[in-house]
């Protein structure tokens, strides 16, 4: 239906004189480019607000549904949206109920109590842990709605932005920590629909943010216009150099990609040790590389505490181009094909080596960008230890989110949300992160495998071609 | 009426639903204790499904069982094997490095930890003997045939002391001798007290060997009948609910230039051993050419080799006199060579794509499928939805999962995307193989329709009267040469069934 609709539209277009469909891309990308700083701040603020959000969607949406048959429609309408996020919702609810009661008992004030048996002090102080923690964790996840309110009135009475700056840092910090998850989840994504599973992405991703930063401090006195996308293609490209390796054992020699990947991360590590604290080195004993000129940087849309990117619309639009790659072009066809049914691609007449390779040397560009946001976004430059695992959860991130591009950017955004959050916890609750880490991985196991939650909630079973298509899925991945 | 006691098996009112299918509809079941019961049907009449309740693989929703008069609750395969069910599947669960002895105890608790595998082989050698059936307990089930395989299917089913056997469809991978042989079995099993029930949906072989036969349509229990009683003109009308023609309206054969010439030709199986050895054979335009053959002497690799997914170790192969030899699968599809392959799952389609998708499968590279680079949806889509109509693909839209349709359905997707390629040879493996009736005569009716419109047409099948009422030529492959090659018309099936078997016709023709 929409694709009809769509398809019909893009005729429309096509069908009109040049200039006016290149002034209207102009129009379509310039304005919101001129208008980026006021977007992202009501993006941010909406976030932070995000009950007023969802309300105003409603709203929306019911004045949508006027036409097409009013409550029936909309009923229907958020019916479809809710059988598909019911799982996905209460699995992390689910995961933060178990978390919940690991912050309660690791807590060395609960013990103390419980051994002396005051079992309601225990309990009392228990809860009042779990809600300190939790706070923290929404809070720097999602900033203090209150503060975020007070703010806008604030800057309505003429204090100027400041305040809502501070205000929104934590949906700031969500997106933030989202971006290299969105590049990484469609790295590994990508690789499952081809039938190969990347667990290289954390090496490449490394291999990545090393090559943008070289770019971007080597270069220096480059206008911006060239040296950004010079060091954001040449990030991505050694990426996907580095998994175009697996890629290629895999098509000559049939050396699995799984364990080829594996080994190469190893080599990415101890490869960027050695260059991180040998050649790379700026200043003695830091192990980091040095800063990289500022027409390198990925731009922010507005300033500190307010961290922000450019590589926030590059990993959206990096979702929207693997959907389309994927959906609309013979490659992306040719690499679907050979990730269902490696025989039936041959049989179609298609080159599964070559398509390997192909898709290794993707994902592996993907994961680049997932470096060269953080180099170029955040860090500004390179050191010891710097890839902080995205590549691994990326792996549990494109199972969440089923391979498919939309799906990966929104548990990518869900893990960009615990990971901000997590860092807030330890600051304020001394919650250690690693909290936020056995949430996640509930998470993942209850999404992999939904009969838990369907016992636990008492679900009706779903239809089995569902289950059939959604083992599909998760099993092909493995790629044997 | 009967006193219950004297069925061996009672089922009635067996209900069972599937998703969106009620593949058993309130049942009625019985088998006579000593009797031959065929089960009759068209795929998907629920067949199977009612033999898995049986034997406790599936539950009914609705429903009672009574085993020897008693009623009985089969809640598991081993409840079923308690109260002396044994099931042969279809596809036989063996494990094949093991020996026979060794997969004929597999899943028992009898040797509880010391396994005496000779006292094992003992015991299975007597009873093998005492049912004519002639295996080597200490051989390994890769080294034997299908034939082979499935007396030890039979074996493992009495070694667990199973009085009624139910079978899957056993003769679908035998040669007709070995059928005939399977027959002697089944009835000195029966002489010996036990009950048989077999499904099938090959009239002839039911009529031959059943003493009753229940027919079961669309899930519902059409009739049951003596054989005697009846003749396979009533039992085709009663599986697919109307008059069947058993010989498709065939025209002579017109036959023209040659389009696929094969000289001398070697290939190896997957293994690495030798499949196919000089094999040489031609196809014309207009004309079928038939390969019979029992499954595995070759007909696979035959088939791979022509259409360039299996590398060709010695000989030549030229379509439309053009070389062909060790191509790529796309260049030899660019001379004009369509493919429907054995496999239509794990290599025919792409089962996880949509409809549409799959029927772009050999076409996506052109236009107007392609336009340079991207693919049109547009132009997806009425192509789909023209093929999905001209070829009658009963299924719920193009963008339907094609894991969703029916194995019929499945084949006619390949056919409407080969043949709509205006391919100058065909060739096609198995087209017709786990078919009910109808479809079984759309495929046929289609790949008539090519031959009558110049096509060459390279049939495998392992159905021996397919080949003899489609074929204009038959080859018979054995051990991967080509024992002779008959027309048709003058081809009889037992001088056919022992070439499969690896007699070379006699010099005079055994007439």
């Amino acid at each position: 239906m929409t694709e009809e609709r769509s398809a019909g539209l893009a005729a429309r277009i096509a069908a009109l004189p040049l200039w006016v469909r290149l002034v209207a891309l102009a129009v379509l990308v310039g304005v919101p480019v001129l208008l980026s700083k006021w977007l992202v701040l009501i993006l941010l603020i909406a976030l932070g607000l995000w009950p007023i959000t969802v309300l105003v969607g409603l709203v929306g949406l019911a004045l949508f549904s006027i036409p097409r048959g009013g409550w029936p429609w909309m009923r229907s309408w958020l019916g479809a949206r809710l059988r598909d996020l019911a799982i996905p919702l209460l699995s992390i609810f689910t995961a933060l109920v178990i978390g919940a009661l690991v912050i309660m008992f690791t807590d060395a004030e609960v013990y103390a109590a419980l051994s002396s048996g005051q079992i309601v002090y225990a309990l009392r102080v228990g809860i009042q842990n779990v809600a300190v923690a939790y706070g923290a964790l929404y809070e720097g996840a999602f900033g203090n709605p209150s503060d975020i309110l007070e703010a806008i009135g604030r800057a309505l009475g003429g204090e100027g932005l400041d305040p809502i700056l501070r205000a929104v840092r934590g949906p700031s910090d969500s997106m933030v920590q989202s971006v290299p998850y969105i590049f990484a989840g469609l790295a590994v994504a990508l690789g499952f629909r081809a039938g190969l599973f990347n667990i290289g992405a954390e090496g490449q991703i490394g291999i990545g943010w090393i090559a943008a930063v070289i770019v971007g401090f080597s270069f220096r006195g480059l206008p911006m216009i060239i040296h950004l996308p010079l060091a954001i293609v040449v990030g991505a490209i050694a990426g996907g150099l580095w998994a175009a390796i697996a890629g290629f054992l895999r098509a000559r020699t049939g050396a699995h990609e799984v364990i080829t990947t594996i080994m190469l991360n190893y080599i990415s590590f101890r490869l960027s040790e050695w260059l991180l604290c040998g050649p790379l080195e700026f200043t003695r004993g830091t192990c980091r590389t040095q800063e990289i000129a500022e027409s390198a940087y990925l731009p922010r849309f507005l300033s500190h505490p307010v961290t922000l990117h450019w590589g926030f619309v590059l990993a959206l639009a990096a979702a929207v181009a693997v959907g389309w790659f994927l959906f609309k072009t013979t490659w992306g066809y040719e690499l679907r094909t050979v990730g269902a049914n490696p025989n039936a691609a041959r049989y179609g007449g298609m080159s599964v080596t070559r398509t390997w390779v192909l898709a290794m040397f993707l994902s592996g560009c993907l994961a680049g960008l997932a470096g060269v946001s953080q180099g170029l976004g955040i860090s500004h430059n390179a050191a010891l230890g710097f890839q902080a695992g995205y590549g691994f959860d990326a792996i549990a991130l494109a199972l969440l989110g089923k391979s498919h591009p939309a799906g990966v950017v929104a548990a990518a955004f869900i893990f960009g949300v615990l990971r901000a959050g997590a860092a807030r916890m330890q600051s304020v609750a001394g919650v250690p992160t690693e909290i936020v880490q056995i949430i996640q991985a509930l998470v993942i196991v209850f999404i992999a495998a939904p009969a838990i939650i369907r016992a636990i909630y008492r679900f009706r079973e779903r239809r089995r071609e569902d289950i059939e298509a959604e083992m599909a899925v998760f099993s092909r991945g493995w790629g044997a | 009426m009967e006193d219950t006691s004297s069925f061996a098996i009672r089922m009635e009112g067996i209900t069972k639903r599937f998703p969106g299918v009620v593949a058993n509809n309130s049942i009625d079941f019985a088998v006579r204790q000593g009797e031959i019961h065929a089960l009759l049907g068209e795929n998907g009449a629920g067949k199977t499904t009612l033999m898995k309740i049986l034997a406790g693989l599936y539950q009914p929703d609705e429903g009672q069982i009574w085993i020897d008069g008693r009623a009985a609750s089969v809640h598991s395969p081993r409840d079923a094997i308690d109260l002396g069910i044994g099931m042969i599947h279809q596809h036989f669960m063996l494990v094949e490095s093991h020996t026979v002895a060794e997969n004929i105890i597999l899943g028992l608790d009898v040797p509880r930890f010391v396994l005496n595998l000779e006292k094992v082989e003992r015991e299975i050698a007597k009873l093998a003997d005492q049912y004519h059936l002639l295996v080597d307990p200490g051989a390994r089930i890769w080294q034997l045939s299908v034939g082979e395989q499935q007396r030890i299917e039979i074996l493992k089913a009495l070694y667990r002391g199973a009085r009624i056997l139910v079978m899957d469809e056993p003769t679908a991978v035998l040669t007709p001798q070995e059928a005939k042989q399977l027959f002697n079995t089944l009835r000195s099993m029966v002489a010996e007290g036990h009950t048989v029930v077999f499904i099938s949906h090959k009239l002839g072989e039911v009529m031959s060997v059943a003493d009753r036969i229940t027919v079961l349509r669309r899930g519902e229990v059409e009739a049951t009948v003596q054989a005697s009683e009846t003749s396979r003109q009533d039992l085709a009308r009663m599986m697919v609910g109307r008059e069947v023609l058993f010989r498709v309206g065939k025209r002579e054969s017109e036959p023209g230039d040659v389009v696929l010439e094969i000289d001398g030709l070697g290939a190896l199986n997957d293994k690495g051993l030798e499949a196919l050895r000089d094999v040489s054979l031609t196809v014309r335009h207009g004309e079928i050419l038939g390969v019979a053959g029992v499954a595995g002497n070759g007909q696979r690799e035959l088939a791979e080799a022509i259409v360039g997914l299996r590398p060709v170790t010695r000989g030549q192969i030229r379509v439309d006199g053009e070389g062909v030899t060790n191509r790529t699968p796309r260049e030899v599809m660019d001379r004009g060579v369509a493919y429907i392959p054995a496999d239509r799952i794990g290599s025919g389609l792409v089962v996880n794509l949509s409809v549409a998708e799959n029927l772009i499968l050999k076409c996506y590279r052109d236009p107007p499928i392609c336009n340079w680079f991207f693919l049109d949806g547009d132009a997806i889509s009425g192509h789909a939805q023209e093929l999905v109509r001209a070829y009658d693909v009963m299924t719920p839209g193009i963008e339907t999962r094609t894991r969703l349709l029916s194995g019929g359905n499945l084949q006619k997707l390949i056919l409407a995307r080969e043949i709509s390629s205006k391919p100058a040879l065909m060739v096609s493996v198995y087209p017709t193989r786990g078919l009910d009736v109808g479809a079984t005569e759309a495929v046929r009716r289609l790949l008539l329709e090519q031959r009558d419109a110049g096509g060459g047409i390279l049939l495998i099948s392992e159905d021996l009267d397919e080949l003899l009422s489609m074929s204009d030529r038959i080859a018979v492959l054995y051990e991967g040469r080509i024992m002779g090659i008959v027309e048709s018309q003058e081809a009889r099936v037992e001088a056919l069934g022992l070439m499969m078997a690896g007699t070379a016709p006699e010099e005079d023709g055994g007439e």
